[in-house]
């Protein structure tokens, strides 16, 4: 079992080593995102502080559905998708190698390039600590939710939009802690250890109840 | 070691393709799968691996639902459907290997190479799939076949896109996992060298 979760992971980020465009296309979206609201509101350091937690925060969520996609739907279109169902191995593992190898891509890589989006917002060296530990816990949620909505419109026409309107809903209290976090850490006497512990419990409920669903919904899809 | 059928009822949309399909399926027999185009062939092979819901009917592995019991028979299930399930970014070794990994065999570097060689491949072990003919890919996803431990073969449509050679090689390699006490299952158009009383022909024409 251990043995095949391993080796769906390395094929699938081999698979990005072979094709880089995949995982730069989400990475650029995000920073261009993020870069064009000083352009399109203010320069002003006190507005840009107000906004960066919003801003990084949004920004990172949009960035996390542009790949969604993807996710399955190359396993799908060759047929290694129903090879899948078709192994021995628990499928909700199978699922979850492939939301991790999702996550290594696309939601790592924006935790790494955060503290470039914070220098632009005038944050400070301890706020920009913060802002990366909450995408560090955050991001792996969006991944693994949008890996259900991912699942469940597999083969849809149109899919890609559809998927937004699906898991963005499901994005909110992510967002409403994970900004608030950084809102409390720019005031700085606000303790933080509340947004911590409710982001860390959004991700132990993702990382018992996802991989189950996505599996049900993939099966549904493939049928 | 049986595979049996009962009363199996699927329908696409309004569609009734086929219903009250019974057979069985023993350790050394092979079923030939005729039909015309859309008399359900595909559907009625996907819903024996559990990859389409029939609206009727038991199919029985062992003597146990398959539904129920999906660990042990997809250990023994062996499913090339038209799709090869191959990446085309990786090369054929590559492909094998992790295919082999999915279904919880281990397959080294110099196995694949023997696979692939016998289906006319060496020499191209490193070349990624997407830079091979449409024949050479199939090649490569039936060269699993010979990986495979697996004791019942599903095969849809396996010669298509093949030429004669490969056609020849294909045929023994399924005549000889039956000879051997396996099973298998197939929709083709072409003729198989196999003795008459291990050959079981089910046809889906008379329900359309």
């Amino acid at each position: 079992m251990f043995d095949s979760f391993l080796a769906l992971l390395k094929r699938d980020l081999l698979l990005a080593l072979r094709r880089r465009s995949d995982i730069f296309t989400v990475l650029f979206f995000f920073i261009i995102v993020v870069s064009i609201f000083p352009l399109g509101i203010s320069f002003e350091k006190a507005v840009l502080q107000k906004i960066a937690p919003g801003v990084v925060w949004v920004a990172a969520l949009l960035a996390s559905t542009l790949a969604l996609e993807r996710i399955f739907a190359n396993d799908y279109a060759d047929g290694t998708l129903e090879q899948m169902l078709l192994t021995p191995q628990p499928l909700s593992v199978l699922v979850f190698a492939k939301t991790l190898a999702h996550w290594l891509l696309t939601g790592l890589p924006l935790v790494l390039i955060a503290p470039l989006a914070g220098l632009q917002y005038h944050l400070s060296a301890s706020t920009i600590g913060t802002l990366m530990l909450v995408l560090l816990i955050g991001t792996p949620i969006l991944s693994m939710i949008g890996a259900i909505g991912a699942a469940l419109t597999l083969g849809l026409r149109g899919g890609g939009i559809l998927v937004s309107l699906l898991v963005l809903p499901l994005y909110i209290p992510v967002l409403v802690y994970g900004s608030g976090a950084i809102e409390a850490a720019m005031q700085g006497d606000v303790s933080l250890q509340p947004y911590y512990l409710l982001l860390l419990a959004f991700l132990l409920l993702a990382l018992v109840f996802t991989p189950l669903a996505t599996a049900a919904s993939l099966r549904i899809s493939v049928e | 070691m049986t595979l049996s059928v009962n009363q199996l009822q699927c329908s696409r949309g309004d569609i009734c393709l086929f219903e009250g399909l019974t057979f069985e399926l023993s350790a050394g027999q092979l079923i030939w799968l005729e039909g015309k185009n859309g008399s359900g062939k595909t559907t009625l092979l996907r819903s024996l691996c559990g990859l389409f819901l029939p609206d009727a009917g038991t199919i029985k592995w062992k003597g146990e639902l398959t539904r129920s019991s999906e660990d042990t028979f997809y250990k023994d299930l062996f499913y090339l459907g038209h799709q090869n399930a191959l990446k085309l970014d990786l090369n054929p070794v590559e492909n094998l290997q992790v295919l082999s990994r999915l279904a919880g065999e281990s397959v080294s570097e110099e196995q694949a190479d023997e696979a692939l060689s016998r289906f006319g491949l060496s020499g191209y072990e490193e070349t990624p799939v997407r830079k091979l003919s449409q024949g050479q890919q199939r090649r490569v996803a039936l060269s699993r076949l010979l990986l495979s431990k697996a004791s019942l073969l599903i095969l849809d449509e396996p010669f298509v896109a093949l030429d004669a050679a490969a056609v020849e090689l294909l045929q023994s390699v399924i005549v000889t996992q039956v000879e051997q006490g396996g099973m298998a299952i197939l929709t083709t158009h072409q003729a198989l060298p196999i003795p008459e009383e291990k050959l079981i022909r089910v046809s889906l024409d008379r329900y359309v």
